[in-house]
């Protein structure tokens, strides 16, 4: 069975009110480990050897993580620079990846109709996350859609917090579970809508 | 008046106090001046001292006992081993190509080759004592050029073993006068050369295994005097044990140096032994100038003067040459040769040695030795002249200013205690790659650090030979770890005023302490006891839950605010420190420390925090005046 590996970067996270629900609702799933980054390295001294034997051990990385300027809060690029170590993950010899899957669920302040081109963000959430695309291919990972919840500042429960909860523990349910379309998965500009009827 | 010691010494004394500082004055150096005052006392000047060179250089030869031993403890085998190539191939071809030219022009001049041989090597030998005394204080030690000094000089000063062993066996005619001879003189050559080697073995093995027990249970008696008492009846104990098998006793220092320096008491005995050193050596400077023959010089100034020049010039050419060949420019060849040209104190020994073993006629030694010191009068002389003539004209022409030579050993730190605070942060900076000297003054403890490979020394850091012998001169960093605070004012106030260009990093107890420092400019304080505070206060936010990171952003943030307080705080002490600007400085300390009550929940979480972001977004007035900028989602539309 696929175990599924959340890697959690939120610096802020009594001030967190779309992501802890997020990774709260999915806390109780088995097959599923949740690694909250600041709390394991407050410190930035991120342990690569028994990091690396984590990404071994598990199918599925999903780098969940508030959206902040258009990438990942510090750590989680400090985890990659330093984790991904050629030899390990890329390179002739770094083949220990290859095959999993790699995807980012991420919220954003502004509202979808913002990350569009001609919009106030002027490119997509596929053309933003490219760096993590191109991430995934040097280590021959298959990256996924992003699983993104929009206008995180302004979302409550009436206004769809509820529905992108029910989403996202569905749709680690069907990557844990195998289950998920990965021709469509891979296509599209957000993962969201897969598991719609979940 | 020659027999009253004291009268001696006021006219020693008195010489050196008159002529030395005139001589700087001058711009001629402090081993000119010496030289000078001595042919000023001497028998053809005011004849104030003994007519006879012996009587007056057998005093002062201590001089040189003393130096040799110095410079022994400053020769680690490590340091020696690293030097290699320029001893070996410098020194080396500087010493056999001046007694193979030398050798080649007496017999070319019709001396027997066997004489001429030994007169060659003899002046290969240079003066370690005016060198490294005049290179010290012009402050070229470090340069390039003076890295290849000292490279030659200790060389020569390795070479003088085999030659005491093998000149011996150079004898023409048997010794003139067996009383004379002590112990091993009357032997044959090769039994001779044994006992040198046996008296050797005996010094580097007492001096391994003897000496630092004794050591460890005099500094464990913590009485100074006794330890300086030890180190020079280790000096005179060493030369006088020389003496009784018939060697130069400076050899024999200098070998019990080089066995202790790896000892943890090196500084300490360099601290001990150099006011001894630095007083006998101009001791002997001041004998030397007083012992030049000048009814020799007299008697035959032409043949007296062509001798040295000969042997200067010789001397000076092959040194050009040998410094060329590795590498020197021109301008570096020619300043090693002005400087090593002449020949040394050594030479007089071995002129005794050679006399006395048979090897040369009276004459010709008497006329050496005037040669000798002739030589080494003109070194301070050629100096000068190089400094004021040759040095302009090439420094024009050589763009760049000669590089110093990184130190070989010496260390950028030094640590001044090595308790509580000192250990951790030495094996800090070792575990870091840092060169660092430790200083202690709790022999026990040192002995424990050593034998677990750390190089600690037993010394007191306040006292101002200890730390130029710590290379305090050398050093860039000073790290006084000490923990009593008395020490460390006395410790910071030597330091400041003799190595300006250290910088202090200072552990002090608490705040009083740390005002009192950073007023008086000290910036690198710190309290040794907020550390461990920030640490405590760290894992208790963790065991209430807090988040790791954000407990670590709160302690950092604290720890900030805490010493910017200090700093603010440092400048309301009063200059007088009187009562009121003590009370006053007690009242703002307060208030400041209150102020930082409720600093964690004002600072707590400010970073990421998106309060004012949703507010806008959600279009309520914002509440709260953020004095960071939010850092969170991306900009709202």
């Amino acid at each position: 069975m696929p175990r599924v590996l959340v890697l959690f970067a939120h610096p802020a996270y009594e001030k967190s009110r779309v992501n802890r629900r997020l990774v709260e609702a999915i806390a109780d799933l088995d097959e599923i480990t949740v690694h909250d980054l600041y709390e394991a390295y407050p410190d930035f001294r991120i342990d690569v050897a028994a990091e690396q034997a984590r990404l071994v051990a598990h199918d599925v990385i999903v780098l969940q993580h508030p959206f902040y300027w258009y990438s990942a809060p510090a750590l989680l690029k400090e985890y990659l620079d330093l984790v991904l170590e050629h030899g390990f993950a890329y390179g002739s010899q770094g083949h220990a990846l290859d095959g999993k899957l790699l995807m980012n669920a991420t919220t954003t302040g502004g509202a979808e109709s913002a990350y569009q081109i001609g919009g106030r963000n002027r490119f997509t959430m596929r053309q933003l996350l490219a760096p993590f695309d191109q991430t995934a291919f040097l280590c021959r990972m298959t990256y996924l859609a992003p699983f993104v919840v929009h206008g995180a500042l302004r979302i409550d429960a009436e206004g769809g917090l509820d529905v992108a909860e029910r989403r996202y523990r569905a749709l680690l349910v069907a990557l844990r579970d195998g289950t998920l379309d990965l021709a469509r998965a891979v296509e599209g500009s957000r993962i969201n809508d897969l598991v719609a009827d979940a | 008046m020659h027999d009253n010691l004291l009268a001696q010494a006021f006219v020693y004394l008195a010489a050196a106090v008159a002529a030395v500082p005139l001589a700087r004055r001058l711009g001629m150096g402090a081993v000119l001046g010496y030289l000078l005052a001595g042919i000023a006392i001497g028998p053809f000047g005011l004849r104030l001292v003994a007519d006879g060179a012996g009587d007056v250089l057998h005093v002062a030869e201590f001089g040189v006992v003393m130096m040799l031993f110095l410079i022994g403890l400053e020769l680690r085998p490590a340091a020696l081993w690293r030097m290699r190539g320029a001893v070996v191939g410098l020194g080396g071809g500087q010493i056999v190509a001046t007694a193979a030219l030398g050798c080649a022009a007496g017999v070319a001049l019709g001396v027997p080759w066997r004489m001429a041989l030994a007169v060659g090597v003899i002046i290969a030998m240079s003066s370690t004592a005016i060198v490294l005394q005049s290179l010290a204080e012009t402050g070229r030690l470090r340069t390039d050029a003076g890295q290849r000094i000292f490279a030659i000089l200790l060389s020569q000063d390795i070479a003088v073993i085999p030659i005491l062993a093998v000149l011996p066996l150079l004898a023409t005619s048997p010794p003139p006068a067996a009383a004379e001879m002590h112990g091993v003189g009357a032997l044959p050559g090769w039994q001779q050369a044994i006992v040198v080697l046996g008296a050797v073995a005996a010094i580097v093995a007492g001096g391994r295994y003897l000496l630092r027990p004794v050591f460890r249970a005099i500094a464990r008696t913590g009485l100074r005097e006794i330890f300086t008492a030890t180190a020079l009846l280790l000096v005179v104990g060493i030369a006088l044990l020389m003496q009784a098998v018939g060697l130069s006793p400076a050899l024999g220092t200098f070998l019990a140096g080089v066995v202790l320096a790896d000892s943890e008491y090196r500084h300490e005995l360099e601290g001990d032994i150099e006011p001894f050193k630095g007083l006998l050596l101009g001791l002997f400077f001041i004998s030397v100038g007083a012992g030049i023959d000048f009814r020799l010089v007299a008697a035959a100034p032409g043949s007296l003067g062509a001798l040295v020049l000969g042997i200067m010039g010789l001397k000076a050419l092959v040194l050009v040459l040998v410094a060329r060949r590795a590498g020197s420019v021109m301008a570096d060849a020619l300043f090693i040769a002005a400087a090593l040209c002449q020949v040394g104190e050594f030479a007089f020994v071995l002129l005794g040695m050679a006399r006395g073993a048979g090897v040369l006629p009276d004459q010709q030694a008497g006329q050496l030795v005037a040669a000798v010191a002739l030589s080494m009068l003109a070194t301070p002389l050629l100096l000068l002249a190089h400094a004021r003539l040759v040095e302009p004209r090439l420094a024009g022409a050589a763009p760049t200013r000669e590089a110093d030579a990184i130190p070989d050993e010496d260390t950028p730190v030094i640590v001044a205690g090595f308790g509580r605070v000192g250990s951790t942060l030495g094996r800090l900076l070792r575990a870091s790659g840092v060169g660092t000297t430790v200083l202690d003054l709790d022999g026990d403890r040192i002995e424990v650090l050593r034998r677990l490979g750390l190089e600690a020394y037993y010394g007191d850091a306040t006292r101002l030979e200890l730390l130029q012998a710590a290379g305090a001169a050398r050093a860039r960093i000073l790290v006084v770890a000490v923990d009593d605070f008395a020490v460390t004012e006395r410790l910071v106030e030597v330091a400041r005023r003799h190595f300006p260009h250290l910088r202090l990093i200072v552990r002090v107890p608490d705040r009083p302490e740390a005002y009192a420092l950073l007023r008086d400019g000290v910036s690198e304080v710190h309290r040794e006891t907020v550390g461990t505070a920030c640490d405590m206060g760290y894992a208790t936010l963790r065991a209430l839950g807090h988040r790791a990171f954000q407990a670590r952003r709160a302690v950092q943030a604290f720890r900030d605010h805490d010493e910017q307080g200090v700093r603010a705080l440092a400048d309301k002490w009063g200059d007088d420190r009187s009562y009121f600007s003590a009370a006053r400085a007690r009242i703002a300390e307060s208030a400041q420390l209150l102020a930082s009550l409720d600093f964690v929940d004002r600072h707590f979480d400010l970073a990421w925090d998106n309060t004012t972001l949703r507010d806008e977004a959600l279009g309520r007035p914002s509440a709260a005046t953020t004095p960071e900028p939010p850092s969170t989602d991306s900009v709202e539309e």
